[in-house]
């Protein structure tokens, strides 16, 4: 057991949050590649090339992958929330209600990314030969959007479920402060503009409509 | 399930610690009474709890929601129609939940208003004005069976122990140049002067100066400065932070239960906090007329059972019906008959936002933002403050602008032309971010004959008890409201001159859809009224069937308001106490007579 598989195994999770995100923020990928806890290497593989999909590299400002947001993901599924402890998942279930009840299926985020990575694979084998992060780029857009509106069926899950489990999880590893793995050296916050957790605006209450100039801090203490 | 452990009896038992319960907590210990409080969550404080920079984290309090109720152990379940089968709503969107002591009161917004003088007397108001037959049959609304006159000095009162932050526009009866010129007669003035408005809202009083509107500064329990509450109570300026609502306050600016009135409840002798107690009934005697106190389940699983002479029900909303309903007190509404009252007429808000894109010259800074603080609203299309003969509905909505602190996870705004993932996604959020700004409606919504809450035939909490149903979606007044007063916030976001803006607004046909966040200013379910027949409990908030159950909260509102609910319902619990302690604690008995 690593020291932060064992961390996480044992510590109250307050005090551990610190030491982790002290190590997160200081990692680099080339330095020391994350290693993932919960998901098996195929599905890893999937979340990576999903992910430098959702946000990919091209253009200005960071992609999903140099952000962390894989890291992120995969730290989440150990948390409580992974496990489905934020979530009524008392049955009966009926899948078929309509969407705008909201969420009624019976799994916790690890099984919707267990179930859902496997149905995609075995989606993107019998239509392209091949798993879905081998595909090119353009064919795994052109399959996250068809995921995306529902048109191609999974033979498990609603492949808009993986989808909207996968979307939402990238974009809290995008945003969310580096404590929780993502948002490597606060790379999303620099790119948008949002000064994460400086929490203070007194001396700016009036100047309205100037530009702010302060970079970004994060809850461990890090400036920019 | 074994006899629960009969406790030692006291004088008053409080169901929930939030801002109702701490206000009769205090009254209670004040006349000497001992009170036990119960509350199903933790013991929370501004330190450790809300401490900075541990409470500046999106993910951890906006997103999974720290501070709220976990709905793994108990949610409701909803439907469009009665006709409909229920399922549970099983992670967080529509509405979210309080949990621990200050419940919803720790993590709200802060928006502190009363309600309009004719929202009190709505039915009698809309009659008299527009004919009998304006209010269509199968809405139920009607008369608050107390005046603005007579709640006028306990909103006052619950203003200054919460420093709200305003300026009065109608003092006295005399409307001024400045403040809300809709708002019933203030007896003074607010307890803080306003923050400056953000940058949104300064474009946005310029833009309601060139159409004519009376643009003001939204009451925010958020204090403009370092003050002293009536109770002792020292408060702190607001910062602008941006992590308010969903988030407890660092700085002892908003108004809390923890900040404005459990200090100085805290060592008092007669008052027994006990958290983490689930309560699951109040008991009642053998012939039903009298509250004998409630059975809760502790931490350990162990059921006890709290003998009390005054039983204060002052959980929220949803969780108040569902404990009148589990323990029998008063007739469960049934919409086919429109006969019994426990559960009758449910309402929610009306939501709509019109987001305004501005070019890269515009500084938003979306960042800088609190619950309410800050912000500026229009009240010209609220309430009854415009001539609805033409327009074919009742009701309207305040509009307010300026964001809460834009943060991003959950308020980024993009123009609805901009794909959800990508590259252009990641151009976009770097784009719009700092140059964008929300204008808000919330709007009034009726009560009606087929919207209801009753128990769930199917679903359970994890003791195994049934959870709340609700029936609820909008019907077409409500849709032509939120059509009518959204022209009104379109035009003045045009008149804020962006390069582009968009609205997110329910059309006819849309359904209720419980995954968008819109409000937690759920309402209704134990309303008050002129008579056990049209109510669960009198103009003191007190039951028609058990003179010695008070219930407070928004469960009260007959229907609801375009205001956030908070400033009423303190009202009518402050009005309620004040009878309370100068009358029915020195003659327990019913306070009017049916």
């Amino acid at each position: 057991m690593d020291r932060r598989k064992f961390l996480l195994g044992s510590a109250p999770a307050v005090g551990l949050s610190a030491l982790v995100s002290m190590g997160c923020e200081r990692r680099t990928r080339a330095q020391d590649p994350y290693v993932p806890t919960y998901f098996r290497p195929t599905e890893w593989e999937f979340v990576q090339a999903a992910v430098s999909r959702l946000i990919p590299a091209e253009g200005g400002g960071p992609g999903g992958i140099e952000a962390g947001v894989p890291e992120f993901i995969d730290r989440q599924m150990e948390l409580p929330y992974g496990h489905g402890a934020y979530f009524y998942l008392k049955g009966p279930f009926h899948p078929d209600s309509p969407a705008a009840l909201g969420y009624q299926l019976r799994h916790t985020p690890r099984q919707i990314y267990r179930l859902g990575i496997e149905d995609a694979n075995v989606t993107a084998r019998q239509a392209h030969g091949i798993a879905f992060a081998r595909l090119a780029p353009a064919l795994q857009d052109q399959f996250l959007e068809s995921m995306e509106k529902g048109v191609v069926r999974f033979p498990t899950l609603p492949a808009a479920a993986l989808f909207t489990q996968l979307l939402e999880n990238t974009k809290e590893g995008y945003f969310s402060d580096p404590i929780h793995g993502g948002n490597r050296e606060m790379a999303a916050w620099r790119w948008i503009g949002f000064p994460g957790a400086r929490a203070d605006f007194t001396d700016w209450i009036d100047q309205a409509g100037t530009e702010y100039p302060y970079g970004p801090v994060s809850i461990g203490g890090v400036k920019t | 399930m074994t006899t629960p452990r009969r406790l030692k009896a006291a004088d008053a038992v409080i169901i929930g610690y939030g801002w109702t319960g701490a206000i009769l907590a205090k009254t209670l210990t004040d006349a000497g009474l001992h009170v036990v409080a119960l509350e199903r969550g933790p013991a929370r404080d501004t330190s450790p709890d809300f401490e900075y920079p541990r409470i500046a984290d999106e993910l951890r309090y906006g997103i999974r929601g720290e501070l709220w109720q976990p709905l793994a152990s108990e949610t409701v379940t909803v439907r469009h129609t009665v006709n409909d089968t229920a399922v549970p709503y099983r992670k967080y969107g529509s509405f979210v939940l309080g949990n621990g002591v200050g419940g919803a009161g720790v993590h709200w917004n802060g928006q502190l208003w009363r309600a309009s003088p004719e929202d009190l007397r709505f039915r009698s108001h809309i009659e008299q004005r527009y004919g009998r037959h304006f209010i269509p049959p199968e809405m139920t609304v009607q008369d608050y069976p107390v005046s603005f006159a007579e709640l006028e000095p306990h909103f006052d009162h619950f203003e200054k122990v919460c420093g709200v932050s305003g300026v009065a526009g109608n003092l006295r009866g005399t409307v001024r140049s400045v403040g809300n010129p809709f708002e019933g007669p203030r007896s003074d003035e607010f307890p803080t002067p306003p923050l400056p408005a953000i940058y949104a809202a300064q474009l946005f009083e310029k833009a309601s100066a060139q159409l004519g509107y009376r643009s003001f500064p939204v009451p925010a329990a958020n204090s403009s400065v370092a003050f002293t509450n009536p109770y002792g109570v020292r408060m702190g300026p607001c910062n602008l932070c941006g992590y308010c609502e969903r988030f407890g306050c660092f700085l002892y600016s908003k108004a809390s239960p923890q900040t404005a009135i459990l200090p100085i409840l805290a060592d008092r002798p007669n008052l027994e906090v006990r958290t983490s107690t689930y309560v699951t009934r109040i008991l009642q005697d053998s012939s039903k007329t009298r509250a004998t106190g409630v059975v809760y389940i502790d931490e350990n699983g162990q059921e006890f059972e709290q003998p009390a002479d005054l039983v204060v029900l002052s959980a929220f909303q949803m969780h108040n019906v569902r404990l009148l309903l589990l323990s029998g007190i008063g007739t469960p509404y049934e919409p086919s008959t429109g006969k019994g009252v426990v559960g009758k007429n449910y309402a929610y808000q009306m939501f709509g936002v019109t987001t305004a894109f501005f070019g890269e010259e515009v500084q938003i800074n979306p960042f800088i933002g609190a619950g309410a603080a800050g912000m500026r609203a229009i009240d010209d299309f609220n309430s009854d403050h415009y001539d609805h003969a033409k327009e074919g509905f009742v009701g309207g909505a305040v509009i307010y602008a300026g964001g809460t602190g834009g943060r991003p996870i959950e308020q980024m705004l993009l123009p609805h032309t901009v794909p959800r993932w990508g590259r252009a996604w990641k151009a976009a959020v770097r784009k719009h971010y700092r140059h964008s700004a929300p204008v808000t409606l919330m709007g009034t919504v009726m009560s009606y004959r087929d919207r209801y809450l009753s128990l769930d035939p199917t679903y359970t909490d994890k003791y195994g008890i049934p959870l709340l149903r609700i029936t609820f979606d909008w019907h077409d007044n409500e849709y032509r409201m939120a059509a009518f007063t959204a022209s009104k916030m379109e035009e003045l976001v045009r008149q804020m001159k962006p390069e582009s803006q968009a609205t997110l607004l329910l059309k006819p046909g849309d359904h209720y859809d419980t995954r968008i966040y819109q409000s937690t200013h759920t309402t209704g379910g134990a309303i008050m009224g002129s008579n056990p027949s049209n109510s669960v409990i009198n103009r003191y908030s007190q039951s028609w069937d058990l003179p010695n159950l008070f219930i407070y909260g928004a469960s009260a509102f007959p229907q609801n308001v375009g205001y956030n609910p908070t400033g009423l319902l303190a009202g009518l619990a402050y009005f309620s106490a004040h009878e309370l302690k100068s009358s029915y604690l020195k003659s327990p008995g019913p306070l009017v007579v049916s």
